[in-house]
């Protein structure tokens, strides 16, 4: 058990500091924004939960939020899945192991606005070679007319740029496993199917469960890939939250309503987050009682 | 003869996934090759004539350069911030209870999962206020919020590693605090260091919204100079993909350094 030191505190002091002013002075803007109809600087009023209420009947709102949903938990059923499959195929040492680490983390520390520039530009009919290619093969496709053309595209995007992360945390998880299990399944006989299934998934799922928090959380904020290959469109197709926000924010200055907004999607994730994290603390303390108890 | 089928299986569908991951790229820097006349009106999957031209327009114009040089030194001013502010925090996390620990700790985490574009408006304002808009120190400050979070998940994960026993022998040896974590801790945890400086790095090499809103001219980031060349008048193909390429080295560079580490440091070093 760690000792009790109350002056830790000093050493946590600074980051608490740095945070503060860069997250908590901007959360109280939003929410003085959020109960405020401002006319003009000098001029501005008190409206109370007057914006909360416009914001939660708008239909707008309710649609880009389905949408949401149904993307992020698109891309956790993909790429969840995938990323152990790759991670499983990736070798294990020696120099290949390090090219295929390379090569599988590039899409990484890619700038997001030129992961969407690459899809615009390898999906595009006229000069990219998956539009082209899918239109001589007489696919009617393209990303910027069809609704469907441009949902897949962002995921095959979002799958293209965060699969390798869930990929990497897996391969991880999977070096960590000491030879002796795989000896003793051996012995044993075990199919490969039951050696992942009882020794390796086992041992994965505190990097999985790292992997499905990171994924949710970084898709439920996407903003920038999908504004980059297709505007949020055709139509409102592919607009997400963070999208939706930016448009009532920067495009419309409607300053009301998207403080607000921003409030309960920052209440939103928050909780999400909240879950997911006494969660893992929950998992935590199992596997110390485990470890204790064997 | 069945491990062998089996691990022919594997290399192929390594080698599918890695393809499906490089020809994006590959499409990129192709274009990047070619001049804006022959990739408008010949499609074709390997360049037909060479040529540099695109990379020497950004390399000859000040408004395209500028841009790179800006992003590397707010990113490398937010990694050393990041780093700095967040080693402390993180031996505090790794070895002591101290009231609201949890609470900190989670409330750290939120900052990592806020939606950037909860803080366009507000960070605008606050910026704009102190006479910071517009410099590189605003942007990196700006991605303190996200970074610090995460340098110190990760850094406690590397610290908790160690055990406690080296810390106890060295205080009984008469060691200061300051003196024992730079000339005794420090280099344990030399690989968790470099892991969340290539963390810190990467997020503040990739973030495009808040560099954008915070910068104008003078610290104008590359992702942002060529958000604006796409709405220029036509198209310039050509050059946006050459300036994409141009995004790649500094990631390639950087993670060719931390190969080794790369899969225990995506884990938060919790391995």
């Amino acid at each position: 058990m760690k000792p009790v030191n109350q002056r830790a505190w000093l050493l946590v002091l600074p980051v608490v500091c740095c945070v503060a002013f860069s997250a908590i002075l901007p959360l109280m803007t939003v929410v003085n924004y959020s109960v405020q109809d401002i006319i003009s600087p000098e001029r501005r009023v008190f409206v109370g939960t007057e914006w909360f209420a416009a914001v939660l009947r708008d239909a707008d709102l309710h649609a880009a939020l389905w949408r949401q949903l149904l993307f992020s938990l698109s891309v956790l059923v993909v790429e969840v899945p995938l990323g152990i499959l790759l991670s499983l195929c990736m070798p294990a040492s020696g120099w290949r192991s390090s090219l295929v680490l390379v090569l599988v983390a590039m899409s990484l520390l890619i700038p997001w606005n030129v992961v969407g520039t690459i899809w615009q530009i390898f999906g595009r009919t006229d000069i990219g070679l998956l539009g082209a290619t899918l239109t001589r093969l007489g696919v009617d496709y393209s990303y910027a007319g069809h609704a469907g053309d441009a949902w897949a595209t962002v995921l095959l995007m979002d799958v293209w740029h965060w699969t390798p992360l869930v990929a990497l945390l897996c391969f991880a998880g999977l070096r960590a496993i000491p030879d002796a299990y795989y000896q003793a399944a051996r012995i044993d006989g075990a199919s490969t199917f039951a050696v992942f299934r009882y020794i390796q998934l086992p041992k994965l799922r505190d990097v999985l469960m790292i992997a499905v928090l990171l994924r949710f959380m970084d898709s439920f904020m996407i903003y920038t890939e999908p504004f980059v290959l297709t505007g949020g469109g055709p139509g409102n197709a592919t607009t997400f939250l963070s999208q939706y926000l930016t448009q009532k924010a920067v495009g419309q200055f409607d300053l009301g309503p998207a403080a607000a907004f921003s409030l309960i999607y920052f209440l939103l994730i928050l909780m999400l987050c909240f879950i997911l994290y006494q969660w893992m603390q929950r998992v935590g303390q199992d596997r110390a009682v485990e470890q204790h108890d064997g | 003869m069945m491990a062998e089928r089996r691990v022919r299986t594997r290399d192929v569908a390594l080698v599918a996934y890695l393809l499906f991951a490089i020809i994006p790229v590959y499409w990129m820097i192709n274009m990047s090759l070619r001049t804006n006349q022959e990739i408008v009106s010949a499609f074709s999957v390997f360049p037909r004539s060479l040529t540099l031209e695109h990379y020497r327009t950004i390399f000859s114009d000040a408004s395209w350069y500028s841009g790179y040089i800006n992003s590397l030194i707010y990113v490398a001013m937010n990694t050393v911030l990041s780093l700095l502010v967040a080693l402390p925090a993180a031996y505090a996390f790794s070895r002591y209870r101290f009231l609201g620990d949890k609470h900190v700790f989670f409330w750290l985490l939120t900052n990592r999962m806020t939606p950037p574009a909860v803080f366009l408006l507000p960070f605008f304002q606050l910026y704009s206020t102190l006479g910071l808009m517009d410099t590189h120190i605003a942007v990196a400050l700006a991605h303190l919020v996200f970074n610090v979070p995460l340098a110190v998940w990760i850094l406690e994960g590397f610290m908790s590693g160690i055990p406690r026993e080296i810390d106890e022998t060295a205080y009984i040896d008469g060691y200061t605090f300051p003196r024992f974590f730079v000339t005794i801790f420090l280099p344990l945890i030399k690989a968790g260091v470099g892991v969340a400086a290539f963390f810190c790095f990467m997020f503040s090499w990739v973030e495009l919204l808040m560099a954008r809103t915070l910068t104008s001219v003078n610290a104008k980031p590359i992702v942002a100079v060529m958000t604006r060349t796409v709405s220029a008048s036509g198209m310039d193909w050509g050059v946006l993909a050459a300036a994409g390429v141009l995004t790649l080295v500094p990631g390639a560079i950087v993670i060719w350094f931390v190969r080794h580490y790369i899969a225990k440091g995506f884990a938060m070093g919790r391995l």
